[in-house]
């Protein structure tokens, strides 16, 4: 069963505005039947901080990723996974997290690998509730196990391989991380930590747009107009395009993915997750550093 | 291998005894006793030395006092895993001789019993931790000769 959307006159600006709720909205259906609340957070253990009521928490580096592979869990650890979470094929979820929903984005988008249909993001994030005063509790909601469907994941329509990548020279590719990591001053965020990419600088050609430009001060999306004079007026993006993002380890480019697809309705949008700690490091493959896009390498 | 010292031994042992799915309470226990600044550093900015391994802002200060090492940490509490590590190394420091601390090994934390639940990339913030602590441990060690005027 899904439940209705928010109405908020903000979303119906976007193109998708069932996919965001406000925090108003989310207080008011907190423990409606067919509604799981999921936090995601960068920090481990912020959740058991404290959490919102009936909330469950899902981490993206110990359950998302294969322990093995460098690669998402297959379709039946998914489904164990999501089970043992009380979250059905049916059920709707809103995902919220720390950072601007960073990581809530990156869930997000991994549930739509597996295609989950109804799967939403609190808009303005754990932040904006806690700024709102509501109301929070460390009680860890006893879950009903339910039964979710092995679904394989399909990695063809929104995740980018360093293949995908390698042929798509010509075509969009948006660098989202920040300015110092796109020009190659660094391989990192500023203040994180050096994650291993050999190389500092960019894909050739990809412009860059960090995602904090979509992100208004409370960790809001910022309003459609303003995300439309970013994406489509100054980087160029246009509706029939087919777009690559990237960033560090895919969780920034998570976040612009989400405001490309859902927000603008650019229907070809892909995350390539492998981003920069792949690419920075691949052997033979070209790089850009400097602040200018560059050159389509020419094929040898 | 060399012993860990009786404090980093027993916060060791203290992890290893539970199931690892309930470490992580005790990494937030330790969180929350992170202890406040003495009131003489806390309009010391200067004096700290930030931990840029770990993601979120985690600021560290070594003091060593009639040989006796203090490690003096503030991060943030939207921080508490990272408030988690400088707890435990705080408080599993403190009191060392300079010699003991820098015999810690470098890989402690990864013997915590952590990385799984924590995840790899989480845990080199608290390696570097270590590192930046010890770094501090050698050069405050043995006081500056004093310069001439």
């Amino acid at each position: 069963m899904s439940i209705g959307h928010d109405p908020a006159p903000k979303f119906a600006e976007y193109a998708h505005p069932d996919r965001l709720v406000s925090t108003e909205w989310l207080a008011e259906h907190l423990g409606e039947d067919g509604l799981v609340v999921v936090e995601s957070n960068e920090d481990v253990l912020l959740y058991e901080t404290g959490h919102i009521p009936g909330a469950v928490k899902l981490d993206w580096h110990t359950e998302l990723n294969d322990p093995v592979v460098r690669d998402f869990v297959d379709g039946a650890r998914f489904a164990s996974l999501l089970g043992s979470k009380g979250i059905s094929r049916d059920s709707t979820v809103v995902i919220y997290g720390d950072k601007s929903n960073w990581w809530a984005a990156y869930a997000l988008w991994v549930f739509t690998l597996f295609g989950h249909e109804d799967v939403r993001l609190l808009d303005g994030g754990r932040d904006k509730w806690i700024a709102e005063g509501r109301e929070l509790t460390t009680e860890v909601p006893a879950v009903t196990p339910v039964d979710y469907p092995v679904v394989e994941r399909d990695d063809s329509r929104i995740r980018a391989y360093k293949e995908d990548v390698l042929a798509h020279f010509g075509k969009p590719l948006i660098d989202v991380r920040s300015p110092e990591e796109y020009t190659g001053e660094r391989t990192t965020m500023p203040a994180y930590p050096e994650e291993g990419a050999l190389r500092g600088g960019h894909i050739p050609t990809a412009v860059s747009v960090p995602w904090a430009r979509a992100a208004a001060e409370d960790g809001t999306f910022k309003p459609a107009h303003e995300l439309d004079a970013l994406y489509r007026e100054q980087a160029g993006i246009q509706d029939a395009d087919d777009v690559i993002a990237y960033c560090r380890i895919g969780e920034r480019s998570s976040h612009s993915w989400f405001v490309l697809k859902y927000l603008l309705g650019i229907e070809n949008v892909r995350n390539y997750d492998g981003s920069w700690t792949e690419w920075g490091s691949a052997v033979r493959v070209p790089i850009v550093t400097g602040s200018e896009p560059g050159e389509a390498p020419t094929s040898r | 291998m060399t012993a860990l010292p009786d404090a980093l031994e027993t916060i060791r042992g203290d992890f290893h005894a539970l199931e690892e799915r309930d470490r992580l309470q005790l990494l937030l226990e330790f969180s929350n006793e992170l202890p406040e600044l003495p009131e003489r550093y806390r309009d010391h900015p200067d004096l700290f030395e930030r931990v840029v391994e770990c993601q979120s802002p985690v600021y560290i200060f070594v003091e060593v006092t009639s040989g006796d090492v203090h490690v003096h940490a503030t991060a943030p509490a939207e921080a508490p895993t990272t408030r988690g590590f400088a707890s435990i190394l705080a408080q599993g420091l403190d009191g060392l001789s300079a010699d003991e601390v820098l015999a810690v090994p470098d890989d402690f934390p990864l013997d915590l019993g952590l990385t799984r639940v924590v995840s790899p990339l989480r845990m080199r913030g608290m390696v570097a931790m270590l590192g930046r602590i010890k770094r501090q441990v050698t050069e405050k060690r043995t006081p500056a000769p004093a310069t001439s005027h």
